[in-house]
């Protein structure tokens, strides 16, 4: 067998269902490609090769037992962060090396209820602290498209194992863009959904009311898929919404006629890559030529949300990590005493970037601190949910850039902070405002290197995303582009 | 607020709040978060810029009150695994520095 590692989810369902190939076949061709690549690449962390067949042999009789499942038998990659019962879940760090997840997380488990087999775990920013995947302790993670450069992050090893035909699919996290970046980085299909949609149940939290589980996929279709699949209230996040689940598949069609869509002036600036600008303007025409209008909307907080979202999160990521003390779970390094067992525990176990996000989010919510720093970020929040509000009600979506720059050099940021947390411009608005967002392939900058369109929605509207994302991408083919690593 | 914001740069002291966040830092972390914080703190003292009198907080993007379900006995994670993790356990429990002389 050769090629099935290139499928989409929904191809793959197509020829499993008419009996053109197995589940075994797909898990094993995944098996080849990752031994042929990942050497290169390093999108996965662990490869789940044994349990794997024996699963896909098991749908593989099913179906011959007549079960018709829409995910039966399809191999997933998942970032790990994402609980899976008896997989590591390390979430690219040392404290939790030797980890085994107890349970699954909801979204997995609703995947699993459909058929799906966990195929691998991917390679990722550091409890999803980072835009570069330079923040694992597990290992680098390579951008297919040119392995001098990153594939982006937190997700940035589902990104490239989707990229390099290592993953049909594969899901990520994002809190301030960490699905859409490194989907446009690596040329793939992003999807964050509005905050609510999946359950958090099972995934190892950063930034609680920020955090949300994303598909990663070859093309719209797929993303449309696995959302479906793993979207609605969870009695165990408390914060999953009571909203009815649309049938996603039923708003993809080819064309944009009675759609309104916005451009806000803020995302179009000085500062913007000219080859990112330019594809996204031509993809623009694009939209506009499959029959959308277009209105010029204005989202002016916009220049605030870097500083809103690096308080906000950083906050709730103090919080958040508090949990890792050597205790329960994780590595443990021994002390005089339970608090000098806690410091070296977490000085040991945790990177440069988190012990960074820690210090800086205890320090906004100490006290003389609180109210200049959290609570006004708090308060900004509500004006930028209140911008998005304003243009939603002109427009059925917003498209922008993704990130202002293709993918970045290895290295290339690592030691500024600052001018890393300033690429997440154009992605961080989404999860403050609680709306959803799509990457979607829209061409290429430089020497190669792919270029994503975004395309923002209101809170609980991902079919008018996926609308717009399906109709520009079936009339264009960059999303069939393929990166080179045979040489 | 404003006079807040001015004087806080230089009130951030890495190391204290590392002890805040019970976390250990070496010499040279110190020495390397202490202008990098300080530079972040900077660029989010942008927001002391904005009038927000009068504007309610988000704490979450959708808000929701009270979510109260059935209070009903159901299986949760048994013993066993829950302790399959530990560093350090015996008989079923969390073994952890003396806190008690």
């Amino acid at each position: 067998m050769a090629g099935l590692s290139n499928l989409t989810l929904h191809e793959t369902a197509d020829r499993l269902a008419r009996g053109e190939c197995t589940s075994e076949d797909l898990v094993r061709d995944l098996v080849a490609a990752i031994e042929q690549r990942d050497g290169k690449v390093g999108a996965y962390v662990w490869v789940n090769v044994e349990d794997a067949l024996a699963r896909a042999r098991e749908a593989d009789a099913a179906r011959l037992g007549g079960d018709r499942r829409p995910l039966l038998g399809i191999p997933l990659a998942v970032k790990d962060v994402l609980n899976v019962k008896d997989q590591p879940c390390a979430c690219g760090s040392r404290i939790l090396k030797g980890y085994v997840s107890p349970y699954d997380a909801t979204a997995i488990a609703r995947l699993r209820e459909q058929g799906a087999v966990f195929l691998g775990r991917t390679n990722m920013d550091e409890f999803a602290m980072g835009s570069t995947t330079e923040n694992s302790a597990l290992g680098v993670t390579r951008n297919p498209w040119d392995l001098a450069r990153v594939p982006g992050g937190s997700s940035g090893g589902s990104a490239a194992a989707v990229a390099a035909g290592e993953a049909l699919a594969a899901l990520g996290t994002d809190t301030g863009g960490s699905v859409r970046q490194p989907a446009s980085f690596c040329g793939c299909v992003g999807l964050k959904p509005s905050y609510g949609r999946v359950s958090r149940f099972g995934l190892t939290a950063y930034a609680s009311s920020l955090d949300q589980i994303g598909p990663m996929t070859r093309d719209v279709r797929d993303a449309a898929m696995l959302l479906q699949a793993m979207a609605g209230r969870d009695p165990r996040d408390s914060s999953s919404v009571e909203i009815p689940v649309p049938d996603y598949s039923a708003s993809l069609r080819n064309d944009l006629n009675g759609m309104k869509l916005g451009l806000p002036r803020e995302y179009f600036i000085a500062g913007t890559d000219p080859e990112v600008e330019r594809a996204v303007r031509a993809a623009v025409e694009q939209c506009r030529a499959l029959g959308a209008e277009f209105v010029e909307i204005s989202l002016p907080h916009t220049p605030y949300a870097i500083a809103t979202y690096y308080v906000v999160a950083t906050a709730e990521a103090s919080a958040n990590l508090a949990r890792f003390d050597g205790v329960r779970y994780g590595a443990r390094v021994e002390g005089e005493d339970p608090i000098d067992m806690y410091g070296k525990t977490r000085a040991a176990g945790f990177g440069r970037e988190v012990k960074r996000r820690i210090i800086l989010g205890t320090y906004v919510l100490s006290s003389g601190y609180y109210d200049a720093y959290y609570l006004r970020a708090q308060k900004v929040r509500t004006l930028i949910r209140g911008d998005f509000e304003k243009a939603f009600a002109g427009c059925d979506a917003i498209l922008t850039p993704v990130v202002p720059t293709p993918a970045y050099r290895i290295g290339e940021k690592a030691d500024d902070p600052l001018q890393m947390y300033l690429g997440d411009i154009f992605t961080v608005t989404a999860n403050l405002a609680g709306i959803c967002g799509l990457s979607v392939p829209c061409g290429f900058a430089g020497a190669g290197l792919p270029v994503g369109l975004q395309i923002l929605g209101p809170a609980f509207k991902e079919e008018n995303i996926l609308r717009v994302g399906y109709a520009y991408e079936q009339s264009t083919e960059w999303h069939l582009r393929k990166p080179n690593l045979e040489s | 607020m404003t006079d807040t914001f001015r004087d806080d740069a230089s009130r951030l002291d890495v190391r204290y709040v590392a002890h805040l966040a019970r976390l250990h830092l070496s010499d040279e972390e110190a020495a390397v978060f202490q202008p990098q914080l300080e530079q972040v703190l900077g660029y989010v003292r942008e927001l002391g810029a904005l009038d927000v009198e009068g504007v309610e907080p988000t704490a979450h993007a959708f808000p929701v009150q009270n979510v109260f379900r059935d209070d009903e006995v159901r299986p949760g994670l048994d013993h066993e695994a829950a302790m399959k993790n530990a560093p350090q356990e015996r008989q079923g429990q969390f073994i952890v520095p003396k806190i008690i002389e």
